[in-house]
């Protein structure tokens, strides 16, 4: 095995909202080239995660470090993809300046028509550019949003459930991209698609209060009790063959 | 309708409507696009407790406003998740506690208060030429801010928290706006009052939003249904000797009927095969 590079490193950190604690005691690590699935039930501190890791929340205790080349720093760019539910789909912006805003910066915006328009031949959406989000089909909004979160060439890039409201068929052809991408940055990927978690990503981290991380995608039920994490998987290889439960939150 | 202008008094109904058309374009556009319409009309009725106040102590009245617009705008934009009080309920509470705080003190005003109508309900044809130097300048001041910023102003409205992925700084730009906003508020205020600055602020951009669906595009659109409301409210209290604050009110709405009639009768000829 080679000598992998640390990127971030998460060190006994506890945040939340308000007074409440969501994560506590989080011990994570990532490497470049990994590609994590974050896995756990609705309110477990999923999408918390992100947010300390992108700096939207500060932790309460503990330290969260980042790292380029081998050295660390103080942070580096990251891209994010949020849950498209958070976004006003009716805001009179178009698609290229949404693509364009993942170029934005502390000290103004790079000028980047270049990459803008790079980024989006390669997500298939250059033709749109001038569509208003509104005009948009859910698949298409989904490809806006992960362009404005790679556009910067980030080393790490944050997704928050990318595939709620895609159809199966163009998931499958958003997976490869994230297969693609993912040679060139890390990936944390917060998902409730059990079946694509396992055969995509590289290795499993649950959150449940605090973060449990399986370096490999095979989710075992053993695994699962040991760490008290509700989701009930067995995976070999590349496909799950065999679901044990579904969701606690969700119908059979 | 030449001979009217012979008056200074429309000359500087006409300026005042030129100038307010293009603060109320820009900020108009930014708050119909943030959905943040409500906020504006929390800040202007607030507005009021300013003019109550300067009411009392012999101050200038619009000076007054001023002051009360911005404070609230900044306690809006700053304190809502602070202190934990829900956005609209906070909105509620400033909305109220100023249009209190201006009856009470004109109450305590000895004497009539003649011009309290011109607040509430405005007037284009009493503006002065301190008025219209106020509304220059600020005017200039939005244009300007749009120019240095345009691109960073229009992420944010659309999406602060990714902004804050990108290390931007939310609060500042965010904070001017606020700002702006409650002074296009205030110069608004002489000319269709505190009752009625929501008309000119939310109707000609969202008719301009029924055109076209692009922030960068909506603002000169904005800009031409405003100019095209307060002149034609303008023309419309010359000519039927009714208030102007209501003629300008109604003539933005019955553009924006007009222009939904259009989009609606040419949708469906589209559609048609």
């Amino acid at each position: 095995m080679t000598t992998r590079t640390l990127i971030l490193k998460l060190e006994k950190v506890r945040t939340g909202y308000g007074r409440k604690p969501v994560l506590e005691d989080v011990n994570f690590s990532v490497y470049l080239h990994d590609f994590i699935g974050i896995v756990g039930p609705n309110g477990s501190g999923k999408t918390t995660l992100l947010k300390v890791i992108l700096g939207l929340l500060p932790p309460w205790r503990g330290k969260i470090r980042y790292f380029r080349g081998g050295n660390e720093v103080d942070r580096f760019s990251m891209g994010y993809m949020p849950q498209l539910t958070r976004v006003d789909p009716d805001f009179p912006i178009t698609v290229a300046d949404i693509v364009r805003s993942g170029l934005m910066s502390r000290g103004g915006n790079q000028p980047g028509d270049s990459a803008v328009q790079r980024v989006m031949e390669r997500m298939g959406i250059a033709d749109l550019r001038r569509r208003p989000l509104g005009e948009l089909s859910g698949g298409q909004r989904q490809r806006v949003f992960l362009a404005r979160a790679i556009v910067s060439s980030p080393p790490l890039l944050l997704l928050d459930e990318p595939d709620t409201y895609v159809d199966r068929d163009f998931g499958r052809e958003f997976y490869e991209t994230l297969t693609e991408l993912n040679r060139d940055m890390a990936i944390l990927m917060v998902s409730h698609d059990l079946g694509m978690i396992a055969s995509q990503v590289k290795s499993i981290a649950c959150v449940n209060g605090s973060l449990y991380h399986h370096e490999s995608s095979e989710i075992t039920q053993e695994l699962m009790d040991s760490y008290r994490c509700p989701i009930d998987l067995i995976t070999h290889g590349r496909v799950p063959h065999r679901v044990l439960k579904s969701h606690q939150n969700e119908n059979p | 309708m030449i001979e009217l202008f012979q008056y200074r008094y429309f000359v500087h109904g006409v300026l005042a409507a030129v100038l307010v058309s293009v603060s109320c374009g820009f900020i108009g556009t930014y708050i119909v696009s943030r959905r943040i319409v409500f906020i504006t009309g929390g800040i202007s009725h607030a507005a009021f407790g300013g003019v109550g106040i300067a009411y009392f102590f012999g101050l200038n009245p619009l000076a007054g406003a001023a002051f009360f617009a911005v404070i609230s705008a900044v306690v809006l934009e700053s304190m809502g998740q602070r202190i934990q009080v829900r956005e609209d309920s906070l909105i509620g509470m400033l909305w109220s506690f100023g249009m209190a705080v201006g009856v009470l003190f004109v109450f305590l005003t000895p004497g009539y208060a003649a011009n309290l109508m011109t607040f509430l309900f405005g007037d284009i044809l009493t503006v002065s030429g301190f008025d219209l130097g106020l509304m220059a300048g600020l005017a200039v001041l939005v244009c300007m801010v749009f120019m240095w910023r345009f691109h960073r102003i229009l992420y944010l409205a659309f999406d602060p928290e990714f902004a804050r992925t990108r290390n931007v700084p939310v609060s500042g730009i965010q904070s001017l706006m606020m700002v702006l906003t409650a002074l296009t508020v205030v110069v608004n205020i002489r000319v269709v009052g505190i009752v009625l600055v929501l008309a000119l602020m939310t109707v000609p951009p969202a008719t301009a939003n029924l055109l076209v669906k692009d922030f960068r595009s909506m603002i000169p659109l904005a800009v031409l249904f405003s100019l095209t409301a307060t002149l034609g409210g303008l023309a419309a209290s010359h000519m039927l000797n009714v208030p102007s604050g209501a003629t300008i009110v109604f003539t933005s709405l019955l553009v924006f009927l007009f222009v939904r009639v259009i989009v609606v009768l040419f949708r469906r000829k589209q559609r048609r095969p």
